[in-house]
């Protein structure tokens, strides 16, 4: 009987010993966590202190109904109304090129392509987001553009919206279908098997199970599209110029909301003055922004996810 | 009665002989529903499915030979076997599901109610429609329990009263009176066997003629699995039941004709006996069909 018990607790202390190496593991990952959770605070801090210290200077009724964003000229005007619009209009537009091409992209790899075809082309549509932005920017400047401007939109200047729309809309396809894609796939096969059991058509078991099962999946894929497309900077600078113009015209020239922070922050303008602290006013808002759109769609998600396990 | 079903279950192994007797003696409609076997019996039986010389291959691997098969119109047929001897493949070729896996390839015939289904401008969509069936683990769709069972009905164009549906199937799947007061809730909050009971309403609103079970209570408990065989024996009057089993005592208990499948070395399944359920497991006429009911294997 003695005998029984010094085994049993021999066999606990070496549990205990591994135990320890399992802590410090523990450890070390919720150190790397960690970081993330720290760089994210020190972000929003940074831009809650040098954004309010600008909203000391100019009243935010100034900055958020005024049309005038003219911070570096001598007749300052504050309104960040042309910069959001400017956004607002790329980031709707990409998302208009991107949502059906990418989610019909993804029905098609994930429910009608031979995995032959979807073994090529996957990757192929994945690579779409590996090529640099700049190069996007450059392919919209010289031939998107001259495009519409020779056959569309004669009266078009060099820089449009509407030609960084199409290049952004293509550049964020691969994140749409590609995590969409996976959302699909993992619906299991006994759903489907269900539905075409009761006599549903291909078209219908896609489009009544399959679909609403992988909604919340298709929904974060657009979500990260669509964030991406709104934070988009080189491109959208070389294609639609650097003007902030209060306009849904896509055929003008606009200037977004992260082209403008790139073109303060780059340019001479010297810090701590007000010209330097409009570029955290700016951030502010587009992380409210984004922010307000995540929590929409975690909301939207919530109200039409068919939650299957 | 009792004695009759006691011999039969005699010869299919004494360690299942006193479960088998308690269940006998709790349940009484079981007592009935082999009364209303032997009167089926008696009568001349139409053939619901035909399947005439059946074989099938996986890309190119074979995996059916041969099968051929007449399975009585409303009565419940088993069929029984060990695992890999093709009764799932050949219960999957009855509405053409096999059609979904991608290097199937098929010889020989069915015939439901002497339409071949296997003819080339035959719509497997309209197969199933006629053909419903309930799958081994319980599958309700993430949707309402109403939406489940209308969903069918829905694709299929039904244009009569929905709710009505919906209840009748309900009722009919002996499912009605847990969830008349939360249709709207999601499928996946009831338990395993209220979910198979959901799968079978969500069959029967289809109203088609044959449904087919494929183990349909492998994932359930005793309890819930002896309501969807009381079930089962109800739809029989209704429906003509084709349902696999890895449970040679449920085939005893609710089917009425068994047929027993086997796979050689070469892993090919073929159809060894085919009778009535209470002759197979009194009175095999294969040694390897008593081999099978007595334990030897499988």
């Amino acid at each position: 009987m003695s005998f029984e018990t010094t085994r049993v607790t021999a066999r606990y202390r070496q549990n205990l010993r591994s135990n320890l190496g399992g802590r410090l593991i523990g450890a070390v990952l919720f150190l790397c966590a960690f970081v993330t959770v720290v760089t994210t605070v020190g972000i929003v801090v940074i831009l809650f202190i040098e954004g309010l210290s600008f909203f000391a200077e100019v009243s935010p009724i100034e900055f958020f109904t005024g049309t005038k964003w003219t911070p570096l000229f001598t007749s300052k005007g504050f309104g960040v109304l042309p910069l959001i619009s400017g956004t607002v209009l790329i980031g709707l537009g990409a998302a208009c090129v991107a949502l059906p091409l990418g989610t019909l992209t993804a029905i098609y790899l994930s429910e009608y392509a031979t995995p032959r075809i979807r073994s090529v082309m996957k990757p192929l549509v994945e690579v779409l987001s590996g090529i640099p932005t700049v190069v996007y920017g450059y392919f919209a400047l010289t031939f998107i553009s001259p495009f519409i401007k020779e056959y569309l939109y004669p009266e078009a200047g060099p820089y449009m919206a509407i030609s960084a729309i199409v290049v952004v809309g293509i550049m964020i396809v691969p994140i749409v279908a590609s995590i969409s894609d996976d959302a699909l796939r993992a619906v299991p096969r006994e759903l489907r098997e269900a539905a075409y059991g009761v006599g549903a058509s291909k078209l219908e078991v896609n489009t009544r199970v399959v679909f609403p099962a992988a909604l919340s999946g298709v929904i974060a894929s657009y979500i990260l599209a669509i964030s991406r497309a709104i934070g988009e900077t080189m491109a959208v600078t070389v294609a639609a110029g650097a003007r902030p113009n209060l306009t849904a015209n896509p055929f003008e020239a606009v200037q977004t909301m992260t082209a403008y922070i790139v073109s303060v922050s780059l340019g001479d303008t010297p810090h701590g003055t007000i010209e330097f602290k409009t570029i955290f006013a700016v951030g502010l808002t587009l992380f409210f922004m984004t922010l307000v759109m995540n929590i929409i769609s975690s909301r939207i998600t919530k109200r039409f996810r068919e939650v299957y396990d | 009665m009792l004695g009759l079903r006691l011999a039969m279950v005699d010869a299919v192994g004494e360690g299942i002989m006193d479960k088998e007797e308690n269940r006998s003696l709790e349940v009484p409609e079981v007592a009935i529903s082999t009364n209303g076997a032997e009167e089926l019996e008696d009568r001349t039986e139409t053939v619901a499915i035909n399947i005439d010389a059946l074989s099938l291959w996986y890309t190119g691997v074979q995996a059916i030979e041969n099968v051929s098969l007449q399975i009585p119109e409303n009565q419940v047929t088993a069929l029984i076997g060990p695992s890999g001897c093709g009764k799932s493949t050949l219960l999957r070729c009855i509405n053409r599901m096999n059609d979904l896996i991608p290097g199937v390839t098929l010889d020989g015939h069915i015939k439901i109610h002497g339409e071949s289904i296997y003819e080339k401008d035959v719509d497997p969509v309209a197969v199933r429609r006629n053909v419903g069936m309930v799958f081994q683990k319980p599958n309700p769709f993430p949707k309402s329990i109403y939406e489940n069972v209308a969903f069918g009905a829905r694709i299929n164009g039904y244009k009569g009263n929905m709710d009505e549906l919906v209840r009748a199937s309900l009722e009919q799947a002996a499912l009605w009176d847990e969830v008349s007061d939360k249709l709207s809730e999601s499928g996946l909050t009831l338990s395993g066997g209220q979910q198979q009971r959901l799968c079978i309403a969500r069959a029967i609103a289809v109203k088609p003629e044959v449904i087919l079970m494929d183990e349909p209570c492998s994932a359930l408990d005793p309890i819930a699995t002896q309501r969807i065989e009381d079930l089962i024996r109800e739809l029989r009057s209704t429906y003509t039941i084709v349902i696999v089993t890895h449970n040679m005592q449920q085939a005893a208990r609710v089917s009425d004709k068994t047929a027993f499948m086997l796979a050689g070395e070469e892993r090919v399944g073929r159809l060894v006996e085919f009778s009535p359920t209470q002759e197979l497991f009194t009175n095999p006429s294969d040694s390897r069909t008593e081999d099978y009911i007595t334990g030897r294997f499988g």
